[in-house]
């Protein structure tokens, strides 16, 4: 019988907790709510996996992480055979560990579940990253192995992935990126407390270390149309440009000034770094109170910033119930000890303004549920003569992104749909030889690890592409 | 400076026009290779600088190199106008947004005023290569803030000048210009109107009771001119448009000049208070507007 690891848990149905800034001190700053595991935390946590024969946990990752394996060497404290199992599967495991929904994937169906809480894959993902990232290990290049040029254009979680897994098959990969840093709604969207910017560049020279070539500033459909990268010599295409196109609400007085799109406001707030103004000279304007529309992640995102920039009341208005909020369970959490109030069942109809053009009031009418119709989220109906008004001074419109039409307009013979790029499922070709896709352009507004999923099967489609000796590339 | 020594958005040529404008070529070949009149770059003059949008008033293919005139009328642009020639800009992107439409449209007036003549230089270039009489109407608050004239001058079939304070031209603006040519029987097929909002809303009133298609260069705010913010929001005939990628032309008789005006204002306190800390002399980026 073997003795039980010095650091198993007490409770093996009881998760380990990582720490967090306490409310009151994180809604004064930037800085990541989330700490990470000590050694001493990952280690127990580590030690109460069942390591399952069949492990359910593997089949819930878009990926396909061999998370038993990892956990198995965080066990024997083999930090790096840790790592270098994670990112068989995944290049981008501190992102990862942040930001995936593990509760809706792999911990979902983790064992341990049943009884108890199910163990902290994200946490343990992130434990092993940070630690590769602190040590900054130096992987080899190996470009240009196989002689054959790929283009990636977007540098998000999807392009990223694209860019490391034919790299580490040879491929001479370029990343065409359009903003003047690469990670796109990873620096661009989700705020620094959630995920860190150093993480995110750290993550991206981990990538270039595999010799793939960055190149900022280069708006694809514009600078190069994707016809041109092929006769610049590059074989096949990878586009990976996002759901970057803001929706809005189709309602009288969304104009106004204080009225953002929650792209907008994050943009200002995380990319252009305006928390730090006037050192960082791009302005954003946060009033007393702030509405913010929409209820999934980047609402919540947005609100959470509102808060930080020094609004005093921040209001989450949401068209359904709690029950049917897109976002995650931990972030709704976190939101809610930072003060955020969530108004359900609301939805606006009108933004009125002062005479200089500023946003002052919102008319908004209560929904309700309808009945069960089998639809995934249930639908909502007005009740009529339920309108209220309620005072704000700023507005962020999270309701959702659509593709940029910019490619799409661009591109010859390269067959779309309203939501995108037509594409075959399951090899994310597109209509056009030589040309994939991946990520929110190809699936519709998703999560980095779907992205990153969608990304993986489009770069073996590529490496089958470019290896396949009837296809003259 | 020599060219095979040139790096990627470094400075080449600075000449300062008049006292609040300069005009600054970058090298950019990629760029200046696919550049297009209407289209604009957005440049971040340092790593905590703003993304400014940039109309490209001209290009050298050969050379390599981009133009463009600024004027410096807030914090940002005259933190532009300090690199000196050899410098680099931290990013320029572009081209951005969609070039004009150039066809024989017959005969074409082109209104420009203040800085609005660098963006209309390469558009009534481009009309005039393709056949078009121009008949270019350029407006200034006096007479040293003229810009590119004798370029504008060059390729223009018939050319007027007026100034607020009647040092060129006729005193008054250039609205009333185009306004008596018209009365006096001058048949225009289109009317390009450049400027500050409050002057293309005016031409645009003044062409709509004669049917003239009138197109107007619009120049919201904007952070990332790709599609992505929003910020640049305008209202056509109703529809909310991103004036970065749907733009930056649209059909001046549908343009909600108003909101466009009222949304310019929106950082006016801040863009204040950087100029106060920095001390440039800069003013409010909207006061150009006025």
């Amino acid at each position: 019988m073997s003795t039980p690891p010095i650091n198993a848990s007490k409770n093996r149905l009881k998760a380990i907790q990582a720490d967090k800034q306490q409310p009151a001190v994180r809604i004064k700053n930037f800085d990541e709510v989330v700490l990470g595991y000590t050694e001493e935390q990952a280690l127990s946590e580590a030690s109460r996996c069942l390591k399952c024969r069949e492990p359910k946990c593997v089949t819930g990752c878009p990926v396909g992480v061999d998370i038993p394996g990892f956990i198995g060497f965080i066990q024997q404290k083999n930090y790096d055979a840790a790592i270098d199992k994670i990112k068989e599967r995944n290049s981008l495991p501190a992102i990862c560990g942040r930001v995936c929904p593990q509760e809706e994937q792999c911990q979902k169906t983790c064992i341990l579940g049943i009884r108890g809480e199910p163990i902290s894959i994200g946490r343990l993902e992130r434990f092993a990253a940070d630690l590769e990232q602190k040590k900054q290990l130096v992987a080899s290049p190996i470009k240009g192995l196989v002689g054959k040029k790929v283009a990636v254009v977007g540098a998000g979680p999807a392009g990223l992935t694209v860019a490391a897994d034919l790299a580490k098959l040879g491929y001479s990969v370029t990343i065409f990126e359009a903003l003047h840093c690469g990670g796109g709604v990873l620096v661009y969207g989700i705020p620094e407390f959630r995920l860190p910017k150093r993480i995110v560049q750290s993550e991206i020279d981990n990538i270039t270390k595999l010799g793939v070539e960055f190149r900022s500033d280069a708006l694809i459909g514009r600078l190069f149309t994707i016809d041109e990268l092929f006769a610049n010599g590059y074989q096949a295409v990878f586009i990976g440009t996002g759901a970057g196109l803001p929706k809005f609400l189709g309602v009288p007085g969304e104009n106004l000034n204080g009225i953002y799109s929650a792209n907008e406001f994050l943009i200002r707030a995380n990319l252009m770094k305006s928390y730090d103004f006037p050192k960082s000279k791009t302005p954003i304007k946060v009033g007393k109170k702030v509405a913010v529309i929409g209820g999934g992640n980047v609402a919540l995102d947005s609100a959470r910033c509102a808060i930080r920039l020094g609004a005093q009341e921040v209001a989450i208005i949401y068209r359904r119930t709690r029950d049917q909020m897109p976002a995650r369970q931990e972030e709704i959490e976190n939101a809610d000890e930072e003060g955020i109030v969530f108004r359900y069942l609301t939805s606006p109809i009108k933004f009125n303004g002062d005479q200089e053009g500023n946003v002052k009031s919102m008319e908004t009418i209560s929904m309700k549920l309808c009945e069960d119709d089998n639809t995934e989220r249930r639908n909502v109906t007005p009740i009529e003569g339920s309108q209220t008004v309620m005072d704000v001074d700023t507005v962020i419109i999270a309701i959702g992104r659509t593709p940029n039409p910019i490619i799409q307009g661009t591109t010859p013979g390269l067959k779309t749909e309203r939501d995108g790029i037509i594409t075959n499922d399951t090899t994310f070709k597109t209509s056009l030889d030589g040309v994939y896709v991946g990520g929110d352009i190809a699936t519709g507004e998703a999560t980095v690890i779907s992205a990153m999923g969608t990304a993986k099967i489009a770069a073996k489609s590529i490496h089958e592409y470019l290896s396949n000796p009837k296809n003259k590339t | 400076m020599p060219e095979d020594k040139l790096q990627i958005n470094q400075i080449t040529a600075k000449e300062q026009i008049n006292s609040v404008t300069k005009k600054i070529t970058v090298y950019a070949p990629d760029i200046a290779a696919k550049a297009r009149s209407g289209q604009f770059v957005i440049f971040r003059t340092h790593e905590d600088s703003e993304r400014i949008p940039l109309t490209l008033a001209s290009w050298d293919r050969e050379k390599g190199t981009i133009t463009h005139i600024v004027q410096e009328i807030g914090f940002s642009t005259v933190e532009l106008g300090c690199l000196e020639v050899g410098q680099k800009i931290q990013n320029v992107v572009g081209p951005l947004g969609n070039p004009t439409e150039i066809k024989n449209f017959g005969t074409a007036a082109i209104v420009c005023g203040g800085l609005g003549t660098a963006v209309a230089y390469p558009i009534a270039k481009a009309l005039k290569e393709t056949g078009n009489k121009v008949i270019s109407i350029i407006g200034a608050r006096s007479k040293n803030l003229f810009i590119l004239e004798d370029e504008m001058r060059a390729l223009s079939d018939e050319i007027y000048f007026s100034s607020d304070d009647g040092t060129k031209g006729q005193k008054g603006f250039v609205s009333d210009v185009l306004k008596s040519l018209i009365e006096k029987g001058y048949n225009f097929n289109i009317v390009f109107a450049i400027g500050p909002p409050i002057m293309m809303s005016v031409v645009a009133d003044i062409t709509r009771p004669y049917g003239i298609k009138t197109i107007a260069s619009l120049n919201p705010i904007m952070v990332d001119g790709m599609g992505m913010c929003g910020a640049c929001r305008v209202t056509i005939d109703g529809k909310t448009e991103f004036a970065c990628v749907d733009g930056p032309e649209f059909d001046a008789h549908k343009v909600d000049f108003k909101e466009l005006i009222q949304r310019l204002k929106s950082y006016c306190s801040e863009e204040k208070y950087l100029s106060s800390l920095h001390s440039t002399g800069g003013h409010c980026q909207c006061q150009r507007h006025q």
